[in-house]
């Protein structure tokens, strides 16, 4: 739970291989209490449970990156202390933008 | 902040937007960038998230089996769209649960759309044709914006989009060919709705604070009035086709400028109702804030359940 | 796939076939032979559909309640899964059920352009529903719905499992095809109620009290309806008395891994001699199904 705020649930990377021969590619994030709910929730969020897909998940927290600047190249959302300015929030939101 | 190689990394970020190439989460960005990113990634992310509430609304009350299941495929996709943007908001170190912490406090805004109540099920046709239509021409430039996890996830976010927007427009080309009183159903939710779209473009670029400057990091790529504008000119033909009126006279062809003259709508009102005056604003606030009070539980035994699981790995099938 | 500038490319096909409800719509049962198979009566056929599809209707209705007020954005996203799966059976039975026998559907006025199963759905009043009465209640908090789909759940898994060699091909091919989905359905209730009878002391509080709740419903899965005794003869439906045992199995091996006594309350009894499959409900049905018809109602040849 390191870095997360109490209570939410730790940061997952999903990766999907679409179809047979092909590569898992990394396809986008989501929330889970653990590794199981993570494939779960992966299943029903990335696939919509196609079957014959097969689903990887990783917790951000525990990616290895390359290089040393590149701590976490893909995500490393809340280890960030640095970049969590109040201040984020101060600009005022005239430019409503869906 | 002036030392060399803070210039070094400036440059660096600058070269990158030059070349049209993509910032990602690891590299130097000024914190301006970053700040507009998170506000803009967040509103999105909410609008996304309370645009469930209005349709949503309908799902126990869709006149069909088929139209149960498509809106409510839809809502769901919405909420996926919510929880992509909320990830890529999180490569920039803020996590959800804040920005939830943030819309329920409104502190954050989304898509002033979403506070006009939906009073017929004609609204989830326009709600679909021209809301997401709306929706598709703010965010298909978005797909090129220059902070990669932003890009990425309205690739995504895209492709469901112009399915709903198609299932608008049939839900509406279809009750046009039902009875009279499903035409003046149609036909007064387009009338609603019409100025409401228009106003989801945001205030006249001589008005927009940010356009400028978020056109100049790539963040934004158009825009409010272009996106207008193309916006006007891309539904009056999809009206005729459905044979209903849009609600504003003076909406005629201008040659000279190749595109539509057409009325602007009430920015008096479009400030009233983002400073929170709207018709249903307190009402959606408060739907989500119940939604994320309520589940608090949940969320917390899920965690409670984890961490044990990791401390008795062996005891997993032991009865507590 | 699609030019996402132009948005009506494609309108009437070519959707990827990531979109739950499939792409015939027109028609649930295009291309199907509904013949009936020999020895099979086509009034007790559609009498069975409508106890199954009722059951998939009225439950899919009610999570379908759970959109926008999840818990979190992932577990609103599968309970919408789990909705739009049983809808989809619904149609499906629905559709069957006015193949094998047109009188059970409802007469609309001349000329309405309403299908059969539309108007199975929201043309028929709460007594002519067949759903058993577990599956209509208010939702409750997320341990109800919880306890309630693992109950429903665990049920129709067994029941789908032997309804593949229904004699009925339609009802064969529709239990093929549910199996998958509904594994999938017990599987996310039982790991949900394990997760909250043995997470926080206020999970596993409102877990106990969710089975409370729903507990004295689901003896009613398991009393055989004459409808039900029927089916089973003619070889194209299951009695659910033989599939207590089996749930029960299922059930306390759920209980037991969540360290969960089992409720203790009585059954609800039936109202009158009758209950759910007899047209029978509770207050809750009648007030769903307003909600739930009311637009088609207003509209009886309107189209949709
Ligand atoms: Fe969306
Ligand atoms: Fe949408």
């Amino acid at each position: 739970m390191s870095g997360a705020p109490q209570g939410e649930w730790p940061l997952y990377e999903v990766f999907v291989r679409g179809k047979r021969g092909l590569n898992h590619v990394h396809v986008g994030s989501l929330h889970a209490a653990d590794d199981r709910m993570a494939v779960h929730n992966a299943r029903d969020v990335y696939t919509r449970r196609n079957e014959g897909v097969s689903i990887w998940v990783v917790r951000a927290d525990a990616i290895t990156a390359s290089s040393p600047d590149e701590k976490d190249p893909l995500f490393a959302p809340a280890g960030d202390k640095v970049y969590r300015h109040p201040t984020f929030y101060d600009i005022p939101d005239d430019v409503p933008h869906m | 902040m002036t030392t060399a190689p803070a210039q070094a990394e400036e440059a660096s970020f600058e070269a990158t937007l030059a070349r049209h190439d993509r910032i990602e989460p690891r590299d130097w960005m000024p914190e301006r960038y970053r700040a507009t990113l998170v506000r803009q990634i967040a509103q999105h992310a909410h609008s996304e998230i309370i645009g469930m509430q209005p349709e949503g609304a309908w799902i126990t009350r869709a006149p069909s089996l088929r139209r149960k299941a498509i809106l409510l495929a839809k809502v769901q996709d919405e909420a996926g769209h919510g929880l992509y943007l909320y990830s890529a908001c999180e490569t920039l170190g803020v996590s959800r649960q804040e920005l939830t912490e943030k819309l329920i406090e409104g502190k954050q805004k989304y898509s002033s759309i979403f506070n006009y109540p939906t009073l017929s099920y004609a609204d989830v046709g326009t709600i679909g044709w021209l809301v997401d239509g709306a929706a598709i021409c703010n965010q298909v430039p978005l797909c090129r914006t220059s902070y990669g996890p932003y890009g990425r996830a309205m690739i995504r976010v895209c492709k469901e989009e112009s399915f709903h927007q198609r299932q608008g427009f049939e839900l509406l080309a279809t009750m046009m060919r039902g009875t009279d009183a499903q035409r003046a159903m149609v036909q007064e939710s387009v009338d609603r709705f019409w100025w409401p779209a228009l106003m989801m473009f945001g205030p006249p670029d001589a008005d927009s604070s940010h356009t400028a400057q978020s056109m100049a990091w790539g963040i934004k790529r158009d825009t409010n009035d272009e996106l207008r504008q193309k916006f006007v000119d891309m539904t009056v033909p999809q009206a005729r086709a459905l044979g209903v009126t849009l609600p504003d006279p003076d909406l005629v062809w201008n040659d000279e400028k190749g595109g539509h003259d057409f009325t602007q709508p009430d920015w008096a009102e479009f400030r009233d109702v983002v400073s929170g005056s709207g018709p249903c604003n307190a009402q959606r606030v408060a739907h989500r804030r119940r939604a994320h009070e309520d589940g608090a539980w949940v969320r917390e035994a899920a965690s409670a359940f984890a961490r044990r699981q990791q401390q008795e790995p062996q005891q997993q099938e032991a009865v507590s | 796939m699609t030019d996402h500038t132009s948005a009506y490319d494609g309108l009437l096909g070519d959707d990827s076939a990531q979109w739950a409800f499939g792409q015939d719509f027109e028609d649930p049962l295009a291309g199907v032979d509904t013949t009936l198979a020999a020895g099979v009566d086509g009034a007790a056929l559609a009498a069975y559909c409508l106890m199954l599809g009722d059951d998939a209707l009225v439950h899919s209705h009610r999570l379908s309640q759970w959109a926008s007020n999840a818990p979190d954005l992932e577990e609103d996203i599968a309970l919408a899964n789990i909705a739009l799966d049983l809808l989809g059976q619904a149609r499906l039975l629905l559709a069957r059920a006015a193949a094998a026998d047109p009188s059970v559907v409802p007469a609309l006025p001349a000329g309405s352009p309403v299908p059969p199963e539309d108007a199975l759905a929201f043309f028929r009043d709460d007594a002519d529903f067949r759903n058993v009465r577990l599956v209509e209640g208010e939702n409750g908090d997320f341990a109800v719905t919880t306890a309630r789909l693992l109950l429903f759940s665990t049920h129709r898994l067994a029941l789908l499992e032997r309804l593949r060699d229904s004699v009925d091909p339609v009802l064969a091919a529709i239990a093929a095809k549910g199996v998958k989905e509904v594994a999938y359905h017990r599987d996310h209730a039982a790991r949900w109620c394990v997760t909250l009878a043995r997470g926080t002391e206020e999970s596993r509080r409102r877990m106990r009290a969710g089975l409370d709740v729903v507990w004295p419903l689901h003896h009613e899965l398991f009393r055989t309806h004459p409808v039900e005794a029927t089916a089973a003869e003619q070889g194209f439906g299951v009695d659910p008395a033989g599939l207590a045992a089996d749930v029960d199995v299922l059930l306390e091996q759920v209980l037991s891994v969540g360290g969960l006594d089992r409720p203790t309350v009585p059954p609800t009894g039936p109202l009158g001699r009758g209950a759910g499959r007899d047209g029978r409900h509770t207050e809750a049905l009648g007030r769903m199904l307003a909600e739930m018809q009311v637009v088609a109602r207003a509209h009886p040849t309107g189209r949709w």
